[in-house]
């Protein structure tokens, strides 16, 4: 494991998120309309009897989403740095394929944590009280998602080599991902289908982990649909396998 | 003098006994049914400059790769500094600095982040990054600009900038692809004179690719490949030497005696041509001076004409290099991107 070649592709695209100013910005702006747009609106159709408010509700999902968009945004790159000739003084140097993967991952994990740490900081205006300790839960909570999906969006990229398959990411991949992830209503509420498919979507459990940290109340039919246990094993063991799976796939492509 | 690839390696084995830095034996390489470098053997001393000749998919960016270790050969084999390229590739990587064809900088970094970059991924020591950074910087004279981003230079200021990042590792060998393609003269020039001082300072060993001819004759050492074989090896010299040597012309006051003097005398087969003499020999400069005595008072006017590279490779291809870019060898290269995008 090459410390500095991991640290220094980390520094490359912490760098590029500080400099890209739009990039921060639209990267906010999005969950901000759903929370307050989408959220606001359909809240006014969700009974009050549910246990949550339903701003309250989405908050999970908004920062999941955040963190699904932000990491698969950031290992897609690659296909940019490979159109782009970069990914080439990467791979003809003296680091091995599996230290490149590493690095690449930790990257999403680090420009996605911040965002989803900005969005968790506008939880006093949706009406929530968290300790300190809860908020460093979440942090932690974002912090392994982020590298899951990350690692996750370094296979797509591996298999998508051109911009061109970037909307079928976008359409086929991204947006499902989001939809199915309890982030806009229960998991236990979807009909059976649904229910399955979201259950093998990774981000499901990191939303879920959240959800348990931060829905402190009796919170009834929009409660946190699995055990905390299980959403914290899911996703380390996703991270893991995603980031084997990655490594392999960046050996045989790269 | 070295002629077809048969004869170059004859003289590899008798040549000297110094190990060379880059060693290539029998290199092949298949994209499916293409064979983009077939059966190649080749070898580079140590400081000097080898040109690597021949049109567009030819094979060279292909012989590159494998060098680089980017690329499996499908048979033979290719050692840089002693190390395998197949079975040591991180060792042959320590030791090479490449120049691709088409430009690797990020440049939404500045001239200097992008070296820095390449410093922490060759495990560069902290405490000499910068100094190596700033030398680089200053050795390519990119110093003033360190700090802007790549995406305002120019071209020239580009192949400069990858060929101070692939110094910053101090590599025995450095790569160039095609180094000055697409540049204006006063950019090649200047680059030029950089590399011949890292040669000759540094000892560094220059790996070139080009399709200039003009730009081959400051090798000490070139192979001529076209379609994937090695078709000539050897100094400019020896190559230009190969083709029949130096063509002298002169104008006289009574051509048909001189004629017949110079034929008698120096026994040169001699021709005629616009009311012009001409004659091929090996050596036009020493002959000059004897084809002058032979003939005396009647001299005119006397021109040596020395073959091009591009004469050379006229020759043993039967077509220029300039039309081989125009025509269907691009396509070598289209199907074989095409070839590796499937697999």
């Amino acid at each position: 494991m090459e410390i500095n070649a991991i640290y220094v592709i980390v520094a490359r695209e912490f760098k590029k998120f500080v400099r890209e100013r739009s990039r921060l910005f639209s990267a906010i702006a999005r969950p901000l309309l759903w929370l307050f747009i989408v959220g606001a609106g359909i809240s006014r159709l969700v009974p009050r009897d549910t246990g949550v408010p339903y701003t309250q509700f989405i908050f999970p999902g908004i920062i999941g989403m955040t963190i699904l968009f932000s990491s698969i945004f950031s290992s897609i790159s690659i296909i940019w740095d490979k159109e782009f000739g970069f990914m080439k003084e990467i791979l003809v140097a003296p680091v091995s394929r599996f230290s490149i993967v590493i690095g690449k991952a930790l990257s999403g994990t680090v420009v996605s944590t911040i965002q989803a740490a900005i969005i968790l900081a506008l939880f006093p205006f949706i009406g929530f009280k968290l300790g300190i300790l809860q908020i460093i839960w979440v942090i932690v909570i974002c912090a392994s998602i982020s590298f899951s999906i990350s690692a996750f969006g370094i296979v797509l990229a591996t298999f998508y080599d051109s911009y061109e398959s970037f909307s079928v990411i976008m359409n086929f991949i991204i947006m499902p991902m989001f939809f199915l992830s309890g982030a806009m209503y229960p998991v236990k509420l979807l009909p059976d289908i649904l229910r399955i498919v979201s259950m093998i979507n990774p981000l499901t459990y990191g939303v879920d982990a959240i959800k348990h940290i931060i829905f402190t109340f009796e919170a009834g039919r929009m409660s946190p649909d699995f055990p905390f246990i299980i959403d914290i094993i899911v996703i380390i063991l996703t991270s893991i396998i995603f980031v084997l799976i990655a490594g392999k796939s960046f050996e045989r492509k790269g | 003098m070295i002629l077809s690839t048969g004869m170059y390696q004859r003289i590899k084995l008798s040549g000297t006994n110094s190990m060379p830095i880059i060693k290539v034996e029998n290199l092949i390489k298949r994209f499916g049914n293409i064979t983009a470098v077939n059966d190649i053997s080749f070898e580079v001393k140590e400081g000097t400059i080898f040109g690597f000749l021949g049109p567009n998919g030819a094979g060279k960016t292909t012989t590159i790769n494998v060098l680089c270790t980017l690329l499996s050969p499908t048979s033979g084999s290719a050692f840089i500094a002693g190390y395998d390229c197949m079975k040591e590739p991180s060792e042959v990587r320590k030791a090479i600095g490449i120049v691709f064809q088409d430009t690797t900088l990020d440049k939404d970094l500045t001239a200097y982040e992008n070296l820095i970059f390449h410093a922490y991924l060759y495990n560069v020591a902290k405490d000499e990054m910068k100094q190596r950074v700033d030398d680089a910087l200053r050795f390519l004279d990119l110093y003033e600009r360190k700090n802007d981003l790549v995406k305002k230079f120019s071209g020239g200021m580009k192949r400069r900038l990858e060929v101070a990042r692939g110094l910053i590792h101090r590599p025995r060998v450095l790569f160039l692809d095609e180094p000055t393609l697409g540049l204006d003269p006063q950019s090649r020039t200047k680059l030029w004179e950089f590399i011949a001082e890292l040669t000759e300072k540094h000892n560094v060993t220059i790996f070139m690719t080009t399709h200039y001819m003009e730009e081959a004759e400051v090798c000490d050492r070139i192979a001529i490949i076209d379609n994937g074989k090695i078709i000539a090896a050897g100094t400019p010299d020896e190559l230009k030497k190969a083709i029949g040597g130096d063509v002298i012309y002169i104008k006289t006051t009574d051509n048909a005696s001189a004629k017949k003097e110079i034929e008698r005398l120096l026994k040169f087969g001699v021709s005629e041509k616009d009311s012009e003499l001409f004659m091929t020999c090996a050596m036009g400069d020493t002959c000059i001076p004897e084809v002058i005595r032979t003939i005396g008072e009647k001299v005119l006017s006397v021109r040596l004409q020395r073959p091009t590279l591009n004469d050379v490779f006229l020759k043993l291809t039967g077509k220029t290099i300039r039309e081989e870019e125009a025509t269907g060898e691009d396509s070598v290269r289209e199907s074989i991107r095409a070839y590796r995008r499937r697999h």
